[in-house]
């Protein structure tokens, strides 16, 4: 599928800091094949802010460890990825290292986890620095982390702080502040407001949304939340069992969704004050199937409230139903 | 039965010990009042208090003072009383993955309360426990039940999980079950499901819900009142429209501004987080972090002075559409 207009950079555009085209990732198991990622194109340009929306399973967060190679050993990766114009799949090892942190970086998922419990925060935003940059010394390496500190909003003493000293939302901000030290050029947040807060997840939505402002980064944000992603993203990719099946302007994928299963997930949140969600929760029957089995044709017919006898014929590809609009729905612009 | 509020909290305080000897008021004076199949939403951020007044609600904390009243009666703590109790109240965990034992089968997890508190002998229709396992399993949506009886957690998914939980609850035809974030872990997709089956319960069995959340959106979607919390108060109580749709505590306006569905109103994006309970604010409790103080309406208004030292009274459970705010009532009445 490379008939998405995201996929190919109109001239004069800058290159792109992140470029996936037909990305494909099979896990090996032992109950047989696994296809996580069935080709995906994806292309994250500087200052710019991407969203990948879907649930569990939809192959979200294996197509964030194949940004720096860091998928799991029985996994094969075909298709391409470049970071920063160079090909992932390729690279040597210490070229990869170097690229790890310095040009590219990424905020894990369940950050409250994934700080050293036994080490105060500062040592830890220190270390990459330090990896990367060995000439620089300890009282300059200071700075950077105090500076880095302030960036995210949070004073230059909670340095000496312990992970268990900290809040969720601090937590959080602390693992951005370890995104940031290299001073990459793409970030990737997996989830970066999951089990946060209503206001936090403000507090930090506007903090990345910041950091792309004065730094020029690229962000790629991955959520399963589509309302999120809609406040924060210039573009937004939505991913059902491996594939993206609707992609458009964060505006247009969350208020004019084409593909059914979009709208499901953006009626999911309601709009407070929408008399018609009133006692109305909405929800889609059945989950999302076992990647190991997929459904014939359409792997979303069986969940789809539009299903026909002839979506479960081909899986749909995606076609560019409107301009910048691709989606993979037989039944786009049907009654 | 009788003809007041089935579950009700009169001025329940719960203060925990911390490690240096402050005393933390996790609840700090609340009233609340759940009538019989009602469903009520507690909403707030981490450290509001909300689960721990579900948790006192349930009986599983005592209030250090005040009282929590089932059918017009304080709640008896010995253990006899509190087991007769927990068949008619019953809560469904936050964390539905974490809250399955992995070494017990669907219908074991099911079963065990039916046999706790002797259900099957007791079933008026003469019902055997696989029976009753299998109604609360198709109550809960898990449809057919006998497929599901001899399934481990870890090879169910988020959402049927969370069925299963229900179920175990359901199972014993409670009065009113105490949910805590029932879909904060699931997919979006399937948390209109299990919002849906909530409200069915309600409509088809009676069962009142108290739903403690920080989401404005599934209490918009499910709730007939709305308690907002803040700093082991409740700060604003009303029906589900008037709370959401007219706020009235500028926390209240806060927390919705920042909902990302919201488009028209400019995000209010508060400072810092709940402050600590063994140090709550003097004065109005929000004070420290509030909007309207920081920019200066509340000066304008001539009670800046009241925001800073003058504590607010607990607001009552009367049902109407309340705030606890030094502002309120004054802007409304001079139509700003």
């Amino acid at each position: 599928m490379t008939e998405t207009a995201a996929a190919t950079a109109t001239p004069g555009t800058p290159p792109a800091l992140l470029a996936m085209r037909d990305l494909r990732v099979t896990y090996r198991t032992a109950e047989g094949r696994l296809a996580a990622v069935r080709g995906v194109d994806l292309v994250v340009h500087e200052g710019e802010v991407v969203g990948v929306a879907g649930e569990s399973g939809c192959g979200k967060s294996t197509l964030v460890s194949t940004v720096l190679r860091l998928q799991p050993k029985n996994a094969k990766v075909e298709g391409e990825v470049e970071v920063l114009g160079d090909d992932i799949r390729a690279m040597r090892w210490g070229d990869l290292r170097a690229l790890r942190w310095a040009g590219a970086s990424i905020v894990f998922q369940g950050a409250l986890h994934s700080l050293n419990p036994v080490h105060r925060v500062g040592r830890q935003i220190a270390e990459p620095i330090e990896v990367h940059e060995p000439g620089l010394g300890k009282a300059a390496v200071q700075r950077r982390v105090a500076e880095l500190l302030e960036q995210v909003g949070l004073s230059e003493d909670r340095a000496r702080s312990y992970p268990h000293q900290l809040s969720g939302g601090q937590k959080q901000r602390v693992m951005i502040a370890m995104a940031l030290a290299c001073r990459p050029r793409l970030i990737v947040a997996d989830e970066p407001t999951t089990a946060l807060d209503v206001m936090v997840q403000a507090q930090i939505l506007d903090l990345l949304g910041a950091l792309v402002h004065d730094l020029g980064v690229g962000l790629l944000i991955i959520s399963h939340d589509l309302s999120v992603l809609s406040d924060v993203c210039d573009r937004v990719l939505v991913m059902y069992a491996g594939r993206v099946v609707e992609t458009g302007t964060a505006q247009e994928v969350f208020t004019d969704p084409l593909h059914p299963y979009t709208a499901a997930l953006s009626d999911a949140f309601p709009r407070i004050g929408d008399p018609a969600a009133r006692y109305a929760p909405a929800g889609l029957a059945g989950d999302p199937p076992d990647p190991r089995e997929l459904p014939a044709g359409c792997s979303f017919a069986p969940r789809c409230p539009r299903a026909v006898d002839r979506c479960t014929h081909a899986e749909p590809p995606l076609v560019e139903v409107a301009p910048g609009r691709p989606v993979a729905c037989i039944r786009v612009g049907e009654p | 039965m009788s003809e007041g509020p089935l579950l009700e909290a009169r001025g329940v305080t719960v203060e925990f010990v911390t490690r240096s000897g402050h005393a933390a008021r996790a609840l700090d004076g609340v009233d609340l009042s759940v009538p019989r199949s009602e469903v009520l939403a507690i909403v707030g951020e981490s450290g509001s208090g909300k689960t721990t007044l579900a948790r006192t609600l349930m009986g599983l904390e005592r209030p250090t003072s005040g009282e929590v009243l089932f059918e017009g009666k304080p709640l008896d703590y010995s253990f006899r009383a509190m087991k007769a109790y927990r068949s008619r109240v019953q809560m469904v965990l936050q964390d539905a993955a974490g809250s399955l034992n992995p070494r017990q089968t669907v219908y074991e997890s099911v079963a065990e309360g039916i046999r706790l508190h002797r259900r099957a002998a007791s079933d008026e229709q003469g019902r055997t426990e696989t029976e009753l396992v299998s109604a609360a399993l198709s109550e809960a949506g898990l449809r057919p039940p006998e497929r599901l009886f001899l399934r481990y957690p870890h090879e169910l998914s988020g959402g049927q999980k969370q069925r299963v939980l229900i179920a175990g609850a359901l199972a014993l035809r409670p009065e009113l079950v105490l949910a805590d974030e029932p879909v904060s872990s699931l997919d979006a997709s399937i948390r209109g499901e299990i919002l849906a089956l909530l409200l069915k319960l309600r409509q088809d069995l009676g069962m009142g819900v108290v739903v403690v959340t920080h989401d404005l959106g599934l209490a918009w979607n499910i709730a007939d009142r709305i308690a907002v919390m803040y700093l082991g108060r409740v700060v604003e109580c009303g029906t589900t429209e008037e709370v959401l749709t007219a706020p009235r505590h500028p926390y209240t306006r806060a927390l919705l501004s920042v909902v990302p569905e919201i488009e028209h109103l400019q995000p209010v994006v508060l400072r810092g987080e709940v402050p600590d309970p063994s140090r709550i604010p003097a004065g109005c409790r929000f004070h420290p972090r509030c909007p309207q103080l920081a920019d200066g309406s509340a000066e304008r208004a001539g009670i800046a002075e009241a925001c800073h030292g003058v504590p607010l009274e607990i607001l009552p459970a009367t049902g109407e559409h309340r705030a606890a705010c030094h502002l309120d009532g004054i802007l409304s009445a001079t139509g700003g």
